[in-house]
């Protein structure tokens, strides 16, 4: 070890109970944020997938206008062939065509305006999670014709049950009345109470049929083995497929423009809280670093009178707070790792954040994710805040004379 | 022993502005915390503030009167007869400012072009208007004029994906008690904006004599709706109305209604806190600090002081002063700093550009930062509490000096 980094390391020592107490600040900001960034992180993953998991998917190929507009005739033609093209193109089963209408579904008792989805039987399982979620009943088969599964909700309101008869009143995709009856065989219950309101699915020939659709649908919906491959397999699909003007790839980003919104506002709001930590902290160290320079100022006139340069003391006060500054970390990032790492088997839970989990689509435990980025991001940026908080007392060696030094008290 | 107050604190003053640089540091950490406790929480109430009048807009009235089976089942066949004798005679006592009757059931809306799911809510816009749930804005045409006006007016998202326009006619569907399809045809009289473009997609208002008409109703209702001046304190005469109202009928006040709003705004008041007394054991470190190294530095001078007859108890006392005065001066700077900074955003900061992610939040665009007095009291409480608290240990070790180790000590 130099002569230089051993005097810094015994200076650090002379005030044992001040350096603990800023590196212990240190510490503390540290375990914080390590923490509440991984949770964060962690979060955000499965808000993420549990809203894009449950119906949209990673990406989908629309009419350009049927995004806004959601009209009826802004179709997808022969969407089928479509479907099982992309399939291939992307060599994954995960793809399935959808059509989309509105109909006032009556049963004996009650009559409601619902959002019927006429979905691909064998597909649509392996691109959304609800069909896993039928509670009673079946899901639909590839032989369905005039079959429905209804969200548990939508059962309760419409008070039918499996077997039970639904009668379609709406307005097909040419103006013409669409008028027609299911039976349901399967209920669905997610425990998301605004899917298991409007959830109605039945098959997509059938529908097509009933909604005067031809060959027609309203988008194809494609799930990516991961949410990293979304941007390259969207690419790939919209230079690979042949979809003239009016159709378009949307990634999930553009077809759920909240969910990305919804994290960058908790990211910024969080950061700010982040952010006055480490000032305190970064307050905390020039304070320290301010005194140590102060009360060594005889010595350092010594110093400079023996001929050290004041670039050589400025380095030295540098070390000192390098030295502290990485203790903070070292400590910092392991009991935060500790921390987040026993939660993230356990699960971390408040009073009160149900109601607001299910807002978001979280389930009412949240787990942290541990990644290199969730450990280092916040500690990293403290280590820098605590090296340019040292750079007002080190620059006030310089203007420092050795004379008047060596007579300070 | 009568107390020499004045000289300690005239001692503790001075003190502190011995070191002027160490002190000036802590104060501007404390004022920044100090300022960050009342800012953070500001946005903070400006937020859920807002979520709770956006969703109380969603279902005005802060208490709300239903058919015991509406609320699992919003169907017109859980309707209600219009208030009379005791229910009425309390709605019209105070703390209700206004209440309103109306037919909500939800239904079709179709036009030429399309058909949607939507709520129609047959209402009298006299009261509505008294009780705050009118639109925000009509874009087009006018609102409804009367409980008897046969249009209907729609929100302008609605209006866009139905292709329908204003004096243009749509159909509305929805069941009457006997489950039979009761429809109508409506003229488009107004086209309204709201807040939440959620808003303007689901609810459909027209008239509520020509709805009731419609859905055989007679003269029933779905919802009766009140409110106070107050929805913070609704809690508290919602009992009142339920017992007007008789065990036949289920009243509700708003946080049963809508347990989110309701936990949003417990679960924030418990942040409040937990973010003042994170921030303020941040800044604990950096005070102990201060505090550690001020009595060192006066060991001697303590001893001596001892040796001349200072009693423990009083240099204890001298110590915890400057700790109090330095924090209640990191306080004065905090609050008027925070005053000055939410003051000229109290009008309004835009955040349209994440519009779609606070819309989740039922939020609008614009964020309006709410300065809470009991904010400034409790962060006051905070750092004067426990900051006398970390003072203790300093103050304790300063107290219990050796006189004669601490006058020799070099």
């Amino acid at each position: 070890m130099n002569v230089a980094w051993r005097l810094a390391w015994r200076n650090l020592w002379r005030h044992r109970r001040r350096t603990w107490l800023t590196v212990g600040a240190m510490v503390f900001c540290n375990t914080l944020l390590v923490f509440l960034i991984s949770l964060q992180l962690g979060s955000y993953g499965m808000m993420i997938d549990n809203s894009l998991g449950a119906f949209t998917g990673h990406a989908q190929i629309q009419h350009r206008d049927y995004f806004e507009q959601s009209k009826m005739r802004q179709t997808v033609p022969g969407v089928v062939s479509l479907a099982s093209e992309v399939r291939q193109l992307t060599a994954r089963e995960s793809v399935a065509a959808r059509a989309i209408g509105f109909a006032l579904a009556s049963s004996e008792e009650r009559s409601f305006g619902i959002q019927i989805t006429g979905v691909e039987p064998g597909y649509e399982a392996r691109v959304s999670s609800l069909p896993g979620l039928v509670n009673s009943g079946r899901y639909l088969n590839a032989g369905d014709a005039d079959a429905i599964v209804i969200g548990s909700v939508l059962a309760r309101n419409l008070r039918v049950g499996l077997g039970d008869e639904l009668t379609f009143l709406g307005s097909g995709r040419d103006g013409s009345i669409a008028a027609a009856v299911a039976t349901v065989v399967g209920i669905v219950d997610s425990g998301i109470e605004d899917l298991d309101r409007a959830m109605a699915q039945v098959p997509l020939s059938w529908f097509q049929q009933v909604f005067s659709m031809g060959d027609q649908g309203h988008s194809v919906v494609v799930k990516f083995a991961d949410l990293d491959d979304v941007a390259q397999g969207v690419a790939m699909l919209r230079d690979q497929l042949d979809l003239g003007d009016t159709l378009q790839v949307h990634d999930w980003d553009y077809l759920q423009p909240g969910l990305q919104q919804a994290i960058t506002s908790d990211m910024t709001s969080a950061w700010f809280m982040y952010a006055v930590l480490i000032l305190l902290v970064a307050f905390s160290v020039l304070n320290t670093q301010l005194m140590s320079v102060l009360e060594r100022t005889r010595e350092f006139g010594v110093m400079l009178a023996l001929g050290m340069k004041p670039a050589t003391l400025a380095r030295l006060v540098g070390v000192e707070t390098l030295m502290m500054a990485f203790l903070g970390l070292a400590l910092g990032v392991l009991l935060g790792a500790v921390v987040s790492w026993y939660l993230s088997i356990v699960g971390f839970y408040y009073p009160g954040m149900e109601e607001m989990a299910s807002r978001f689509n979280l389930p009412d435990r949240m787990y942290p994710e541990i990644s290199a980025l969730s450990l280092l991001w916040g500690p990293g940026i403290v280590f820098i805040g605590c090296l340019v908080a040292a750079v007002y007392p080190a620059l006030r060696l310089f203007g420092l004379r050795p004379v008047e030094a060596m007579r300070a008290v | 022993m009568r107390l020499p107050l004045g000289t300690v604190t005239t001692l503790a003053w001075r003190n502190l502005w011995r070191n002027y640089r160490r002190t000036l540091i802590m104060l501007a950490a404390i004022a920044v915390g100090v300022w960050a406790m009342i800012f953070m929480n500001a946005i903070m109430r400006g937020m859920t503030d807002q979520m709770v009048r956006n969703g109380l807009n969603l279902l005005p009235g802060e208490v709300q009167i239903h058919h015991p089976a509406y609320r699992a089942d919003p169907s017109v066949v859980n309707s209600m007869a219009p208030p009379s004798g005791e229910l009425l005679a309390a709605l019209q006592a105070a703390p209700v400012e206004a209440w309103a009757a109306r037919v909500r059931v939800p239904a079709v809306v179709a036009s030429e072009y399309d058909s949607r799911g939507i709520v129609l809510v047959g209402m009298d816009p006299a009261p509505e208007s008294r009780l705050g749930s009118l639109p925000d804005t009509i874009i087009e045409g006018r609102f409804l004029d009367s409980a008897d006006d046969r249009g209907v007016v729609l929100g302008a998202s609605l209006a866009d994906r139905l292709e329908t326009d204003l004096g243009k006619r749509v159909v509305i569907m929805s069941q009457d008690p006997d489950n039979n399809v009761a429809e109508r045809g409506a003229r488009v009289v107004g086209i309204y904006r709201a807040r939440l473009r959620s808003t303007e997609d689901v609810f459909i208002f027209a008239g509520i004599t020509p709805t009731q008409a419609m859905l055989n109703l007679e003269n029933k209702v779905s919802e009766i709706a009140a409110t106070g001046n107050d929805y913070r304190v609704a809690e508290g005469w919602a009992p009142g109305i339920a017992a007007a109202a008789g065990p036949g009928l289920e009243v509700r006040h708003w946080q049963a209604l809508d347990p989110f709003l309701g936990s949003m705004l417990s679960v924030q008041d418990g942040f409040a806190l937990v973010f003042m007394v994170v921030i303020f054991l941040a800044l604990s470190f950096g005070l102990v600090n201060t505090l550690v190294m001020a009595v060192f530095e006066r060991v001697r001078e303590i001893g001596l002081m001892q040796a001349l007859g200072m009693r423990p108890g009083l240099i204890m006392l001298q110590i915890l002063t400057e700790s109090l005065m330095l924090l209640a001066l990191g306080l004065v700077i905090g609050n008027l700093s925070a005053w000055l900074s939410i003051k000229p955003l109290e009008s309004g900061i835009d955040i349209s550009s994440v519009a779609e992610g606070m819309e989740m939040m039922a939020m609008g665009t614009t964020l309006h930062p709410a300065l809470d007095y009991r904010d400034m009291v409790l962060s006051t409480v905070v750092v004067i509490g426990l900051g006398l608290l970390a003072s203790l240990l300093p103050a304790w070790r300063a107290a219990r000096l050796d006189p004669i180790r601490a006058l020799a000590k070099n």
